[in-house]
Parts: C-alpha cells; structure tokens; sequence
C-alpha cells in the first residue's frame, strides 16, 4: 500500500503545469488534492511516471461570482466553497449537496475540479455541475476551451479531457428566480458513495433531474412539469433507461427503487422551493 | 517540442527525480524538524520512520480510517494521502504536541479520558487531531450532536460506538465556550 516510484513536480502556475502536460501527456497526472488519486496510488492502481503538484498553488485557488457563475479554480478545495457564507443564496444545489460528500477531513484537501475531473460515477459536485447545465473550462499550451456539463464526463472515470489538457476551473450557474433546489442522496453511511444522489431544478418552464451513483456516469433528463401518475411514469422510464449497477451492497433493482422514490422526494422539495419563491 | 518557449513567466519548476532523496525541512509540533524523502514517501512514514513521531497511526493507507490525520497548517487532513514532499516548510501537527508543554494532557485528551472515549486508542490521535482542528473554528462555537457526528464520521473506531467520543467533545466545546464567556466578563471592583 505505497506508491510505486514517480517523478514528481510542484507547478504553482498553470503555465508550468499545462507545459509538464504537454511534454509527458498520459505519463503526468495532476495532484490537486489528491483524495481519490494518493489511495489510487496507493493501491497501485495508477502508476504515473510524473506527479504534477498544484495544491499549493495561489494562482489557481480562487472562487469568483459573475452573472455567469460561480467560477472555481483548479486549486480550491472544496472546503472553501462549502464554507462560503452565502453559498445557499448563490448556489443552492451545491450547498445542499456537500453534507452529503465525504467527510470534513477530505473536503480540506479535496478539490471541485479534481472531483470533476476524476468523473467518479458517484460523485456529487459532477452531478450538482450536471444538473445546473455547468461548465468545464480546460486549458492546453496550444489553446482553451469550454466544455459543457453534459459533454465533459463519458463514462467511469472517463472525460473528454485530452491529456495535454488541464481542468483549469468550472464554473456552476447561480441560483435563478422563480427556480427551486434541491438535493437527496442514499448511502449506506453517512458520507460514503451515493448508491444513488438526485438533484432537481423546477421552475414554472419544467423539472430538470440528475441522477449519479445509478448508472457509470451521472444522467440528466428534462421534463415538462410534470405531476401525479405521469411523473411516477417519467421516473420509472428514467430508473429503467439507466443502466443501473448491480453490487453486492446494492442491487440495480433496489438503485432503480431509489430512482423512483428519492427521485420523486427530490423534485417535490424542488417544487416547494420554487412555490416559496414565487 | 521546446516547451519553454511557451512560458511568459520564470523557467520550469524543477523535476524532483524518482529515487532521488531531497531535504524536507518541516516545524514539526512548533520545532523544526528534518530528514531526507524520495518523492513517493508519504508523510506518514516520514513522520514514523524519517522523524520517530510514532504517535500518528497508519490504518488504512487509502483515507478510509482517519487514524493518520494530522493537522497541516492548522487543517486536519491525511497524512496516508500526503506526500513529504508537499510538506517541505510547513507546518505539521501531529497528536505528539497536542497537550502543550504545561501539562502531560490537554483538554480534549482529559475529556476522552474521562468519558472513557476510547478503548484500544489506534484511531484515538487521528480523531483527536480532527477535533482539535473543528472546535478551533469560529462557527464550531457550540456544536450540536448531528454536527459532532457528522465530523466524527470521518474516522473509524471499532471499540467505543462513538456514544463516549461524541460526549467527550460535546463536553470540551461546552467547557471552552464557558472560559471564553467567563474570560470575557468585565471584573469586579
């Protein structure tokens, strides 16, 4: 349960960090916080040839609000966002959701970007960037660009990242009127892998949910505001369309009862957030 | 490709090689403390076997325990999922400074001691350095039991039911909210 041997460089500016890239590519991982990727080291289960440290880079740990969002640099952690102070007023769903994730000691180091860039199909702040239509912005030394939620995680642990290409920030929209919030997760204990996390966004235009921890990345649907039998129906479709996974601890048959259920308690706490609002 | 050529700013970090041993100076509990570190060394076996700081226990190696954590710079956070390396000119605190220099036990550690808040004691200093870390935040002032729990979660005890933990430091927050109230008060005449 220790590391194999690797190269390893701190880079306190993404310059530094995107020209490492684009030398060893595949060959470099990006230490952000490295709450999944050290017990991934750990267990051997990666074997990078370089480790390029960004934890401590000033540069990159920066949270700036804008009519466009809540951008959020590569360096951040996610505890500093969990604690900022009016993050239920900017972004509700996200504010909601870091009870649920982990626990306190990992929130410290972990960070929002290494999260979505890790593409853990149970992860929340993938699912929350998902569900709010969120960005992913990416950075190379020959350019940027922006990728969509929706376009960014592929599958398990998989993204469209290319590996010359660091995840530089991501940006989550800010809580909009008239639309309701909310966020709901199964685990087996506090803190652990979602067996499934629903995230809901009503407002009078329609339901907008997004379902992790179910299938091998998080899936998002848009609705009609739907209500009664119909909506019974839509999330019955929804748990059967996803493929869902079938563990030891939780069987597919009981994520598709958790889509069912925690799906329609999400949205109807949803739609009472919108109702107080209006 | 000459990659350099691309940097507005200084040239490029240097490359710490695999096998190489570097210097790692870090303020170990308020003293500086040294030793040599190959890059993959994780801060638990430098602070182990590089320092003889045994007090940090090594449970999971995977972050899962908890029984590792130290405080980096004041925040708790693993040990088992740090580096040396990262740590050079840091500061690190482990459950070895805890108490302070005045008396053998602090005030969290007198707490566990009194509600029996451990048994074997392997993931004690790792929950200690947690709880260390939380009460010393401004909006832990008085925490309720949920709250306590939901810190409490990121460790592993298999002999307590935490039930003992949980009063032990519901018991300290209680006791260092009074001295803060009482300290505050004007004295008489």
């Amino acid at each position: 349960m220790k590391p194999a041997a690797f190269d390893y460089v701190r880079a306190d500016s993404s310059e530094a960090a995107i020209a490492f890239l684009a030398q060893y590519g595949d060959d470099a991982s990006i230490l952000a916080g490295g709450q999944s990727l050290m017990a991934v080291l750990n267990m051997r289960l990666a074997q990078p040839a370089l480790l390029i440290d960004i934890s401590q880079s000033l540069q990159m740990r920066e949270s700036v609000i804008s009519a466009e969002g809540l951008l959020i640099g590569a360096s951040t952690t996610q505890a500093e966002i969990a604690r900022r102070s009016n993050l239920m007023a900017e972004v509700p769903l996200l504010a909601q959701a870091f009870p649920h994730i982990s626990h306190v000691q990992i929130q410290n180091r972990g960070t929002v970007c290494g999260s979505v860039a890790h593409a853990d199909p149970s992860a929340e702040l993938p699912l929350v960037l998902l569900a709010l239509r969120g960005e992913v912005l990416l950075q190379s030394n020959q350019a940027s660009r922006t990728v969509a939620a929706q376009d960014f995680i592929t599958g398990m642990l998989t993204t469209t990242r290319r590996a010359d290409e660091l995840v530089r920030s991501v940006r989550y929209p800010l809580a909009q009127a008239g639309t309701g919030y909310a966020f709901g997760e199964f685990a087996l204990r506090h803190g652990d892998y979602a067996a499934c996390a629903v995230a809901a966004v009503v407002s009078r235009d329609g339901i907008r949910i997004a379902i992790g921890g179910v299938a091998d990345c998080p899936a998002a649907r848009d609705w009609p505001l739907l209500d009664g039998s119909a909506l019974d129906d839509a999330l019955n479709s929804l748990a059967w369309d996803l493929d869902a996974r079938d563990d030891p601890l939780v069987s597919a048959k009981a994520r598709r009862h958790l889509v069912r259920r925690l799906g329609l308690r999400v949205i109807k706490q949803a739609r009472e957030a919108m109702d107080r609002k209006l | 490709m000459n990659i350099k050529t691309k940097l507005d700013g200084p040239e490029l970090p240097i490359i710490l090689h695999r096998g190489t041993m570097h210097e790692i100076n870090i303020m170990l509990n308020g003293e500086p403390r040294g030793a040599t570190a190959e890059p993959r060394l994780l801060l638990t076996d430098f602070l182990r076997h590089s320092l003889g700081a045994t007090g940090t226990h090594v449970g999971c190696e995977h972050g899962v325990c908890g029984a590792c954590t130290v405080r980096i710079d004041g925040v708790a956070q693993r040990a088992c999922l740090t580096l040396a390396v990262q740590c050079a000119g840091r500061r690190v605190d482990t459950i070895e400074g805890l108490a302070g220099d005045q008396y053998p036990l602090g005030d969290l550690q007198m707490a566990f001691k009194r509600h029996h808040a451990l048994q074997c004691g392997f993931c004690t200093a790792g929950i200690l350095m947690s709880c260390a870390d939380w009460l010393e935040r401004p909006h832990m002032a008085v925490p309720t039991e949920t709250e306590v729990r939901e810190m409490l979660s990121g460790h592993l005890c298999r002999c307590t039911g935490y039930a003992p933990i949980v009063a032990a430091v519901l018991d300290v927050a209680q006791a260092r909210a009074l001295a803060r109230k009482t300290a505050g008060e004007p004295g008489h005449a």
